[in-house]
Order: structure tokens, then C-alpha cells, then sequence
């Protein structure tokens, strides 16, 4: 080979095997690469772990018991997700108002909810909501804000979302340019008419996107609902894990199973959320071509 | 021409310390076609956007087909009278801000469908028909993104005209559109004028359709009329200087 009988003339031949190394490299994908340091990341773990006297069979015993925990988050998370994007509506319509009742409660509202940890709100709506019904109101009517702590719990999630999604709602809105408002006033539609047949359709195409992320977030933030106690029905992956783990003192066990299902719901729902945000990029030109 | 279709009596508007109009007076009849022109600045756009409310007045009255809403405070009752004008009144907007999210014919049947609630029926085949009017009638299924500049104006108009307004207000229809679309739309307008007199106030640079269409040409100079009439005494014979300076730069 011509090539490499140059090559053997210049000094820097003895970096041959750094070269070559690279040379090497080179040739093999990126992904492929990729793929080679999580399969080492994953070795070096599980080698740990059997260092460390991990009880694969305990594992496998408990793991259908904490698996099983995923419905209670996927039903925390749906209902949460509801009320959530019930209150951000609401906000969003409050932050754009020139009423100042309205402009001013969801001010306090996305403040307070934003400017707060959500464990501390999950603690306020499950202990001291109670003692506040309690020194206000008669006998019946103060039982009726003592809720079960998954009921606290999807409450708070849903206020604490549901600030954050009214500043997604908010821009949203604010992004449909305003010729809309006037084309909706100009043909005489009324605030309510404006909003639901022009505005929020337009703002929805925009909203979506975030508003999955969200979803997402959600459902990670639900295994915090399990530090108010909630009883062993009411028990999701990590709340199982937390009470199976420390009876056998198998914790490492126990939260890498509930580490894996929330891992495994996320991508799940990252996967669809992905398509749907292709679909939505998409928009207007999809669905004119195929008029066309 | 008869009775006076809208009514404009001592308007005056500020932005900020801004005087855009400073006391406007007019009175349209019945099948007259008014020409709004001018300077930008000179408060022409302000003028013609005050009379469905748009901007909101700081003095002086209205009045749309028999409505008359008088600047002031929005109560309750003054913003459903400030509506019911509205629904008398077709706007054509510079930018056309067609709804993107439906399709022609729905843009069309909105109005009269969602606010006068009309039956679908009806208000279905009034839009066809004004759609093949402006042209439009085989993009009816299209969504606006698809329309040329011109096309979505004529659409627009449609949508202003399905409401069957007293008076249709033009906001520049033809300023954002490419030159060879702009006789399109122009086009529409005449006919709009001359074969169905509707009444039309139009706020444009266009001045061989001022000169073609219009009955009057009102020259809005600084806040103010400062000189009206037929198109024959504004193109010969000019009275003030502006006026005169203005039409010379323009034709």
C-alpha cells in the first residue's frame, strides 16, 4: 500500500496506536458506542449490587407486589392531570383578565402554589386544612375537610400542577395573535363565544406539548403522596417498596423495583408524547394537504 | 340615498398623550361608498375602528342602523349594546385574520351561525352564495393556510358580508397583499358597490378605486377632516394645500 509506506516516513508514527485506536473507533456508530457505556453502567451496577449481598430472589417475590402499585399512580396521576388542567384554565382566563378579582386571585393562586414546595403543600391539605375546619366551622362541616391522605394527596398534586400549567395556558393564549380577538369581536361574539370558538381552540394546538410534559412529571411526583401514609389499598410502587423493604430490611431491593416501574412508565408515556408532538408540529399543514 | 346609515358625532380619541382624533363628525347614507384617506398617522385607521368599537372612543357617539352607543364607561349593558352594533357592522381587516382552525365555509357561517343563531340550512347555502360571489366557492373545504393573500381576503369579505351588515368597514384590504393580487380584491369591492350598493366606508391608498367607486373622499389630516367631497371636485380641484401635496405624491 502506497498510502501507508508515506505514512511510515513521518515522526509521528510513533502515535500509531493512539491513531489506529481512533481509527477504529471511527468505524463504529455512534449509537453503537452509545449503547456500549449503558451496558457498562449497567454491568458495574449489577456487580455492586451482588457484591453487596443483593437477594435476587427476595426480588422476584416482592416485585409483583410493587408492580402492581402502578395502577394506584396511573389512577392518582389521571385524576390529578383532570382537575390540573380544570384549575390552569381557570388561572390562565384570571391571569389575562382586566378584572382585578379575578387577575388578583390567580395571581396569590400561581404565587403561592409555585413559590412553595409540593411536599409541604401535600402536608398542608392533610394536616393542616383539617385544623383549619376544625377552629372555623360547626361539628358536620368540619369533617368534611379531613380527607384520607390519597385524597389530600391527589388535591395537592392537582393545585400544584395546575399553577404551573396556567402560566403554560397563559402564553398559550397569549400566542394566538391578537387579529383573532378583533376578527371575534368584529363578527360580535361575546367573551365566552371568543374564548371557546376561537381563542382556546388555537391556544390548545400550543398547549398540548408542555401540557404532556407535565403529565409526566405528574406522574413521578405522585410517589410523594405516599409519604402522608397512605394505607397498603391505596399503596403505590414506591409506598409498597418503602413498607415491604424496611419489614425484610431488603431496601435496595425493594426501591430499585420501584425505581424500574416509574422508569418504565415514564418512557412509556415519553414515547407518546413524543409521537404526539410530531403529529401536533405538524398542525395546520397536515390536515390542509390532505384537503387538498 | 336616504336616511343616514351611520352616524359619527364628535369622536375624539388619544393614545397616551397622543391626540389621534380630534372631533370627527360624519354621517354616511344608504349605498354610499366612503373613501378614508391619508398620512399614516393622520388617524384614518383609528376613525374607521371606532366605529364597530374596536378602539373605544373618549368622547362622542355613534350610532349603526339605529344603535347608538355613546363613548363611556363598559357596563354591563353598554357592552351588549356595543355587540348588537357590531353584528351591523362587516370589518375587512388588513391581515384578513381569517380563523385558521376552520375551514372556508366555516369561516363564513360562524357569525351568523354562532352569534344571530341562525339555522345551519340556511346560513349553509347563504355562504356558498357568497362565496361563488367573491369567487371562492371550490376552496369552501380548504383551510385559509392554503389561500393566497388575495383569496383569503375575498374569503374575509365573505365572512364580513354573511352577517348581512349595514355598512362594510375596509381597514387597508389590499396594503398586505402582493401587487398582481391586489386587483383582485379590488374587484370584489366594486362589485360589492355597484351591483348591490352596499354602503362601505374604506380605508385605503388605492386611489384609482377612490377615483372608480367611491361617492365622497374624506382627506384625514392630523386628527382632523380636513377636506371632503366627490371624487371629481378632490382629484381637479383640491382646496387645501395638503391635499393637493398629498394626492400629487400618491398618483
Amino acid at each position: 500500500m502506497p498510502d501507508s509506506s508515506t505514512r511510515e516516513a513521518v515522526p509521528h508514527q510513533r502515535h500509531g496506536l493512539a491513531e489506529s485506536l481512533e481509527r477504529a473507533s471511527l468505524a463504529v456508530p455512534f449509537r453503537l458506542k452509545v449503547a456500549a457505556v449503558w451496558a457498562v453502567i449497567f454491568a458495574l451496577l449489577a456487580v455492586a449490587f451482588f457484591r453487596s449481598g443483593f437477594d435476587i430472589a427476595w426480588m422476584i417475590d416482592k416485585t409483583p407486589a410493587i408492580v402492581r402499585g402502578v395502577w394506584v399512580t396511573i389512577l392518582f396521576s389521571v385524576i390529578a392531570i383532570t382537575a390540573a388542567t380544570f384549575l390552569a384554565l381557570l388561572g390562565a382566563l384570571g391571569r389575562i383578565s382586566k378584572n382585578p378579582i379575578a387577575y388578583g386571585i390567580s395571581g396569590f393562586y400561581t404565587s403561592f402554589f409555585r413559590g412553595t414546595p409540593l411536599i409541604v403543600q401535600l402536608f398542608l391539605w392533610y394536616l393542616a386544612l383539617p385544623q383549619l375546619a376544625i377552629g372555623l366551622l360547626p361539628e358536620p362541616y368540619a369533617a368534611w375537610f379531613i380527607w384520607p391522605a390519597q385524597v389530600a394527596g391527589v388535591v395537592g398534586i392537582a393545585f400544584n400542577y395546575g399553577a404551573y400549567m396556567t402560566e403554560i395556558f397563559r402564553s398559550g393564549i397569549e400566542a394566538v395573535p391578537h387579529g383573532q380577538t378583533e376578527a371575534a369581536d368584529a363578527l360580535g361574539m361575546s367573551y365566552g363565544q371568543r374564548m371557546r370558538r376561537v381563542i382556546l381552540p388555537q391556544a390548545m394546538r400550543i398547549v398540548i406539548p408542555p401540557t404532556g410534559n407535565e403529565f409526566i412529571a405528574m406522574i413521578k411526583d405522585t410517589a410523594l403522596i405516599g409519604l402522608l401514609g397512605t394505607t397498603i389499598l391505596w399503596a403505590d410502587p414506591f409506598r409498597v417498596a418503602q413498607l415491604t423493604g424496611k419489614a425484610d430490611f431488603r431496601n435496595l431491593e425493594a426501591l430499585i423495583v420501584a425505581a424500574l416501574v416509574y422508569w418504565g412508565l415514564t418512557a412509556i408515556f415519553s414515547f407518546f408524547q413524543r409521537k404526539l408532538e410530531t403529529r401536533m408540529s405538524k398542525g395546520y399543514v397536515r390536515t390542509a394537504v390532505k384537503a387538498g | 340615498m336616504s336616511s343616514p346609515v351611520v352616524r359619527v358625532s364628535g369622536l375624539h380619541k388619544s393614545f397616551g398623550d397622543l391626540e389621534v382624533l380630534k372631533g370627527i363628525d360624519m354621517e354616511i347614507n344608504s349605498g354610499e361608498v366612503v373613501v378614508v384617506f391619508g398620512r399614516s398617522g393622520s388617524g384614518k385607521s383609528t376613525f374607521l375602528r371606532c366605529i364597530n368599537f374596536l378602539e373605544e372612543p373618549d368622547q362622542g357617539g355613534i350610532e349603526v342602523a339605529g344603535i347608538s352607543v355613546d363613548a363611556g364607561l363598559p357596563t354591563r349593558h353598554r357592552r351588549k349594546e356595543i355587540r348588537r352594533l357590531r353584528t351591523h357592522c362587516g370589518m375587512v381587516f388588513q391581515q384578513f385574520n381569517l380563523f385558521p382552525q376552520m375551514t372556508v365555509l366555516d369561516n363564513v357561517m360562524e357569525g351568523p351561525l354562532r352569534v344571530k343563531g341562525e339555522s345551519a340550512a340556511e346560513v349553509r347555502d347563504r355562504a356558498m352564495q357568497l362565496l361563488a360571489d367573491v369567487g371562492m366557492a371550490d376552496k369552501a373545504d380548504q383551510h385559509p393556510i392554503r389561500l393566497s393573500g388575495g383569496q383569503q381576503q375575498r374569503v374575509a369579505i365573505a365572512r364580513a358580508l354573511a352577517m348581512r351588515p349595514d355598512v362594510m368597514l375596509f381597514d387597508e384590504p389590499t396594503s398586505a397583499l402582493d401587487p398582481e393580487l391586489i386587483h383582485e380584491v379590488l374587484a370584489v369591492m366594486k362589485r360589492l358597490a355597484e351591483t348591490h350598493s352596499t354602503t362601505m366606508v374604506v380605508v385605503t391608498h388605492e386611489m384609482g378605486f377612490a377615483r372608480e367607486v367611491a361617492n365622497r373622499l374624506c382627506f384625514f389630516h392630523e386628527g382632523v377632516i380636513l377636506e371632503q367631497g366627490t371624487p371629481e371636485q378632490m382629484f381637479n380641484s383640491p382646496q387645501r394645500p395638503e391635499t393637493r401635496k398629498f394626492l400629487d405624491a400618491v398618483i
